[in-house]
């Protein structure tokens, strides 16, 4: 019998148990941004700014040049350094409160100047790494440690769809919306992604995957059991899809 | 003889980054001093440098920070209410031990206050502004040539101590017209930013990491006394001040910045009239020359400390002095900017004349 | 079909369950090992996979490797 590998870590990824969540679906991005990386030979020109929030290690589990960044400012501080360094690869990786709370005012701005720079944001409806407190993608009726009683959208408005509203900007050349909830969307996931690293590379522009994410701690929900309520109650509100592409 | 240009002292000082190496820039609107925005918005595409215009200082401080990873040479302007904006990124800036240069060209406040000039933000910039055990190396040049002649020197120093300096400027002095010469200077012995900058992963042969968090409690206690070390070293070699006819003074004018230029008219008057006045004028502070203080003349009897606020630097004053020698205080806040009349009528009083 | 065998990395596992749930021929299972973190780790506990990686896919943890098994004789039909 001849044995061949046909799936193992990527290279730029660190051998070192994460601490993410049993089953928290950062795991499975990171690996996907490592494959990408790996796969387009740019593990040492690549820069990647962590944010404030469970992938504020980031940095410790994708083998690349790095820099923590304050809270929501990652677009600002990737934006500076790719303008310096144009040969450089450089992305942020971002929650939905490090990016559409805090952060709304930097992620607007670089995508309206169409910065080249790839941005991955990791959309789980909840905020993490402080608890379980509500985030501006929390769904209508969904329970946070900050509102207890669910959302209620007299109180705080609805959740914001990031790739739509940025998506009415000229500049950006590549917006999608995936999930890494089943591997059937995660196969394609890999797809955007390597597609919005090749935007850059290609110096077409600003690009920005999306991806509805698991929190499966803070939404009170089994590992598997949060694939589902991901599938049934969040990909229907965040629909997946290309929302621009480069011309 | 050496060229020299009539300029706006904003853009003096964004001039004198330019000569210095600095081709990067990031900033944001605000009176007083958006002539440098305006003047880099302009030079450094020539030159192939780059200009951009944040959407807030927030955001400015933070490309600040992102661009000072790269290693090479930036700065950002900005004037009070502004740099309030900038302290947390000020802090990480710091805590990440990166170079950068700071500009505050100071205005009224607090709040949004006035946009007259101020010398409000002492506190701020030698006390933190920022969280955290950090301390920022400020310079307070007096006049438009010492502001070009300090940002020089504050992009070696950056470089340096790996550390951000903040040149304290006020509203005269940005908007103010003189005559200024830009020396080239030639710094030796600073450190190489491919050993730790990001961008040259391949020549290291490992990645850099730019980051201020240490969640083990003693790396971060370990670190903070690594950058504590860092300003001893600053406290040891950086201290600069300009005393003006102290050796025989029975009362002396604390000043620096802008008050300083008034104080001197003041004192050549006074002296003309007699007085035996003199003027102590720190030029960095932080670290503050605390030296001189302790070390003046058996003449002095007394210090009047006139600055535009409600009395900041003169704790420093105290700090120096100790309990020998009474420290009073002359301020002009809001805009208001005190004359040499008003100084010399200050000093009159209290030498009971 | 391929042939296929998993390798798991046990000192990684959180037992998190998603690759058991995704897998097709359902060769997965929680086994009753426990980890240095205290994680019960999954294990290939039959015979059956198709080397289609969608556990190795679907794994937050980097935890699995997947191996294509083939005759040694040339059998490419």
């Amino acid at each position: 019998m001849k044995e061949t590998k046909i799936f193992e870590k990527p290279k730029s990824m660190v051998d070192v148990t994460t601490h993410y969540c049993p089953g928290c679906t950062h795991g499975v991005a990171h690996r996907l941004v490592a494959e990408v990386i790996d796969e387009l030979g740019i593990q040492e020109t690549t820069v990647a700014v962590a944010p404030v929030g469970c992938a504020v290690f980031l940095y410790n589990y994708i083998d690349v040049d790095a820099y923590e960044a304050a809270h929501g400012r990652a677009p600002a501080v990737a934006s500076a350094c790719k303008r310096l360094c144009p040969d450089m690869t450089v992305f942020s990786y971002q929650g939905d409160g490090d990016l559409a709370s805090i952060g709304m005012a930097e992620i607007v701005h670089a995508a309206n100047r169409g910065e080249h720079i790839t941005v991955v944001f990791i959309n789980n409806a909840i905020y993490g790494m402080t608890g379980g407190q509500m985030a501006p993608t929390t769904l209508v009726g969904q329970k946070a440690t900050t509102c207890p009683l669910g959302r209620d959208p007299k109180l705080a408005g609805y959740p914001i769809r990031m790739c739509e509203m940025l998506s009415t900007l000229q500049a950006p050349a590549y917006i999608a919306r995936v999930s890494v909830a089943k591997p059937k969307y995660t196969l394609k996931a890999k797809e955007a992604l390597k597609k919005a690293f090749q935007t850059q590379i290609d110096g077409k522009g600003f690009s920005f995957v999306e991806i509805l994410s698991t929190c499966p701690t803070n939404w009170g929900l089994r590992p598997v059991d949060a694939t589902n309520w991901l599938e049934e109650h969040m990909m229907p509100e965040f629909p997946l899809g290309e929302f621009k592409t480069p011309e | 003889m050496a060229k020299r240009f009539l300029m706006k002292g904003n853009e003096a000082l964004a001039e004198a980054a330019i000569h210095a190496g600095c081709k990067y820039f990031f900033g944001y609107p605000i009176t007083p001093q958006n002539e440098i925005p305006e003047y880099m918005s302009k030079k450094l595409p020539e030159i192939g440098g780059v200009y951009l215009q944040a959407e807030s200082e927030v955001a400015a401080i933070n490309m600040i920070f992102g661009a000072a990873g790269t290693g090479k040479r930036v700065m950002t302007s900005s004037s009070s209410p502004g740099v309030s904006l900038m302290s947390e990124g000020i802090s990480y800036i710091a805590g990440a031990e990166l170079p950068c240069v700071l500009m505050n060209v100071m205005r009224g406040g607090p709040g949004l206050g006035g946009i007259l000039p101020s010398q409000s933000d002492y506190f701020q910039a030698t006390r933190g502004g920022g969280h955290g055990d950090y301390r920022l190396l400020v310079l307070a040049p007096s006049t438009v040539q010492e502001a070009v002649d300090l940002t020089m020197l504050a992009f070696d120093l950056a470089e340096k101590y790996r550390s951000p300096v903040m040149i304290l400027a006020d509203g005269f002095m940005g908007q103010m017209m003189e005559a200024v010469e830009f020396k080239e200077t030639h710094a030796e012995g600073l450190p190489d930013p491919a050993e730790w900058a990001v961008g040259y992963m391949k020549q290291r042969g490992s990645r850099a990491l730019v980051k201020s968090l240490y969640l083990d409690p003693e790396e971060l206690e370990a670190h903070n006394w690594k950058l504590q070390a860092k300003y001893a070293e600053m406290t040891k070699n950086e201290k600069r001040h300009e005393n003006y006819l102290v050796d025989d003074a029975e009362i002396l004018i604390a000043a620096y910045g802008t008050v300083a230029r008034i104080a001197r008219t003041a004192i050549n008057e006074l002296r003309a009239e007699g007085a035996k006045v003199g003027l102590f004028r720190p030029i960095s502070l932080f670290p503050f020359p605390y030296e001189p203080l302790e070390a003046l003349p058996k003449s002095v009897k007394q210090i009047l400390t006139v600055e535009m606020s409600c009395g900041q630097m003169i704790e420093d004053i105290r700090l120096g002095v100790g309990k020998d020698l009474p420290v009073s205080m002359y301020g002009r806040v809001g805009g208001m900017t005190p004359s040499v009349e008003e100084i010399k009528d200050q000093v009159r009083k209290a030498l009971g004349r | 079909m391929a042939k296929g065998r998993v390798g798991v990395n046990e000192e990684r596992c959180k037992s998190c369950g998603l690759c058991v749930a995704a897998c097709p021929m359902k060769v997965l299972r929680i086994s009753d090992k426990i980890n240095s973190k205290g994680y019960r780790p999954v294990e290939q506990f039959k015979e059956g996979c198709i080397a289609c990686k969608m556990c190795a896919i679907t794994c937050p943890d980097v935890v699995l490797e997947v191996f294509l098994l083939e005759d040694d004789k040339a059998c490419n039909s």
